[in-house]
C-alpha cells in the first residue's frame, strides 16, 4: 500500500532534480522566507473573506505555500527541507495570520505534525521517507487526537491499534479533524494495544492512500471557518513502522504541546497585529480630518499597541524557553536532573497559551472601539468582525480553564530555589 | 512506611495498575505515573510525613519507585530530627 512512497524515495535522481528546480525559486535565508510568507499572506488576504463566508479550505493560499515550498520549511536539510528553527516558523505563522487566520492556523497545525515526526521518528527509515516525500510533494499533514466519548482530553484514547503480521489497523471516531478532507497524511493517537489503559497511547502516521475517511459532521462555526474542522470516522492501516516509537505521553510533553502553544500564540499575535494596523489607519484618517487635535480613540490605540508589544515579548520569551528545553531533551533525560525545570517549562507553555489567547481578544476589542461602526461592519478596510470571531476560538482550543487548573497543579511543585526570579 | 507510600500512590498517583500490585522497586513511570501526578504524590507525602521536599531532591529518580520515595522520606525525617 505504501509502494508509491518507497518507489519515489528510491529515485534519488528525481529527488535531486526536484531540489535543483526548487533551488531557483526557493528562499535561502530567513529574510527571504519571511518575504515569501508575506507574498502568500497577500494571496491569503485576498480570499480570506470568501474562505470565511463559505467555510471553505483556503485553497489559493495553500497552492501558494506549496509553490514557495513553505510546507517543508521546518524539515531538516538532510531530508531536503529548509531546516528552519521554531522561531522562524513562528514568524511565518504570524505573517500568514496578517492575511488569513485560518490559513495561518492550518499552517501551524501542519508544522506541529512535522515536528512530531522529525523529533520522534527520524531514526525510522519509513518516517524518513515521509519527511523526504513531504519535501518533494509538499504534503499537508493533519492530526486526529480527539475522540468521541473521551471528554476532550488529548491524553486518553478509547480506540486501540490492532497489530497482525507486521501490519496495523486502526478505527477512530474523531469529532474533529481540522482540514482532514484536504490532508495528505494524518497523525492519529490510539491505545498501544487492546489491553492497554486509556493513557498508554501511541501516535501513528497514516498516509492518504491508507486512509478511509467518512465525514460525520459539518464545520459551521463562529470563526476559523476555513480550517474545515469536520468530524470523521477514520480507518487506517499500514506497516507497524508507521507507529512512532516514542510513547505519545512523551511526544505530547516534549513536542506537541510546546510547539502547538508557541505556534498558536504566533498565529493569534498575527491576527491581533493585523487588527491593530487597521486601528492605526483609522486613527490616522481621523486625525487628518481634524488637524491639530488628537482624536478620542488615541488612548485606546496606545493601550492596544502596548498590549500587542507585551504579546510579542511574551512569545519571544517562550521561543527562547522552547529552544532551551529542546536542547535539554536532546541531551537525554537524566534521572537526577531536577524535575522543577520540566515542570516550570510546562507551566510556562501553559501560561503562554492562556495569556496570549485572552490578550489577543482584548486587543481586538480595543480596536473595535477605535474603529467603531466602520470596524463592526463587514467589507470595510477597518472591519475586524472576522478577527474577533477567529480569535474567540483561541481560549477554547484546549480550554483555558482546563489549562489554568493544570498550571495551578504544576505551581504547587515549584519551590523557591533562592532569592531572585521565581 | 512503604505501605503508607503505597496507599498514597493508590490515592494520588492515578496509575494504570493497582498500587497494591507494585513491587517496592517497580518502575512507577512505567506504571503510568505522569508529571502532573508526581505533583500530587509529592504533596500527599509532604502532608503525611510532615516534611517538605526541597527543590534539589525533586528529580525523576525520586519518583522512580516506592523504595526511592521511602528512602527520601527517611532522609528528610532524620534531617528534621537532628535540626
Amino acid at each position: 500500500m505504501n509502494a508509491p512512497l518507497t518507489e519515489q524515495a528510491a529515485a534519488p535522481e528525481r529527488l535531486a532534480l526536484a531540489r535543483t528546480a526548487a533551488a531557483t525559486l526557493v528562499p535561502t535565508n530567513a529574510a527571504d522566507w519571511r518575504a515569501a510568507a508575506q507574498r502568500v499572506a497577500q494571496i491569503a488576504a485576498e480570499h480570506a473573506d470568501d474562505v470565511d463566508r463559505q467555510a471553505r479550505f483556503p485553497a489559493e493560499a495553500f497552492a501558494a505555500l506549496k509553490a514557495a515550498r513553505l510546507l517543508s520549511a521546518m524539515v531538516p536539510e538532510r531530508f531536503g527541507g529548509a531546516g528552519l528553527p521554531l522561531s522562524d516558523i513562528a514568524a511565518i505563522c504570524e505573517i500568514l495570520a496578517h492575511g488569513c487566520a485560518s490559513t495561518a492556523m492550518i499552517y501551524a497545525m501542519h508544522q506541529i505534525q512535522v515536528a512530531c515526526i522529525e523529533q520522534h521518528g527520524s531514526a525510522v527509515p519509513w518516517q524518513q521517507h515521509v519527511l523526504t516525500q513531504l519535501v518533494e510533494q509538499q504534503w499537508l499533514l493533519a492530526s486526529a487526537t480527539s475522540e468521541e466519548n473521551i471528554g476532550g482530553s488529548m491524553r486518553t484514547s478509547a480506540c486501540a491499534v490492532e497489530v497482525e503480521d507486521g501490519r496495523f489497523r486502526i478505527e477512530k471516531m474523531a469529532p474533529t479533524i481540522s482540514y482532514g478532507a484536504h490532508a495528505d497524511g494524518i497523525l492519529v493517537t490510539a491505545r498501544r494495544t487492546a489491553e492497554s489503559p486509556a493513557s498508554d497511547q501511541v501516535l501513528i502516521v497514516a498516509l492518504l492512500d491508507q486512509l478511509e475517511l467518512e465525514k460525520r459532521g459539518r464545520w459551521d462555526s463562529m470563526g476559523m471557518r476555513g480550517t474545515c474542522s469536520e468530524g470523521f470516522r477514520l480507518v487506517a492501516s499500514g506497516a507497524v513502522e508507521q507507529i512512532l516509537p516514542t510513547p505519545f505521553a512523551e511526544i505530547a510533553d516534549q513536542t506537541m504541546l510546546p510547539v502547538s502553544h508557541t505556534l498558536w500564540a504566533a498565529v493569534w499575535t498575527g491576527v491581533a497585529s493585523d487588527a491593530v494596523n487597521r486601528a492605526k489607519a483609522f486613527f490616522r484618517a481621523q486625525a487628518r480630518a481634524k488637524p491639530g487635535s488628537v482624536p478620542l480613540a488615541g488612548m485606546r490605540l496606545a493601550e492596544a499597541v502596548g498590549l500587542l508589544q507585551m504579546m510579542q515579548a511574551r512569545l519571544a520569551v517562550a521561543l527562547d524557553a522552547a529552544r532551551a528545553a529542546h536542547r535539554a531533551n536532546e541531551a537525554g533525560p537524566g534521572a537526577d536532573a531536577p524535575l522543577s525545570a520540566s515542570l516550570h517549562f510546562a507551566s510556562d507553555m501553559n501560561t503562554l497559551k492562556t495569556s496570549i489567547s485572552s490578550t489577543a481578544l482584548q486587543v481586538v476589542q480595543e480596536v473595535l472601539m477605535i474603529c467603531g461602526m466602520a470596524g463592526y461592519k463587514n467589507g470595510t478596510e477597518f472591519s475586524v468582525g472576522r478577527h474577533l470571531r477567529d480569535l474567540h476560538s483561541a481560549p477554547l482550543m484546549i480550554n483555558n480553564d482546563r489549562i489554568a487548573q493544570n498550571t495551578a497543579s504544576l505551581l504547587l511543585a515549584q519551590r523557591p530555589a533562592g532569592p531572585g526570579r521565581a | 512506611m512503604k505501605d503508607i507510600v503505597r496507599r498514597i500512590l493508590s490515592e494520588s498517583a492515578r496509575l494504570d495498575v493497582p498500587a497494591d500490585s507494585l513491587a517496592d522497586d517497580a518502575d512507577l513511570y512505567a506504571a503510568g505515573l505522569s508529571s502532573l501526578a508526581t505533583v500530587h504524590v509529592m504533596l500527599a507525602i509532604e502532608d503525611e510525613f510532615g516534611v517538605e521536599i526541597p527543590d534539589h531532591m525533586l528529580t525523576r529518580r525520586l519518583f522512580s519507585s516506592i523504595d526511592s520515595l521511602a528512602a527520601a522520606v527517611t532522609e528528610l525525617q532524620q534531617a528534621k530530627a537532628t535540626a
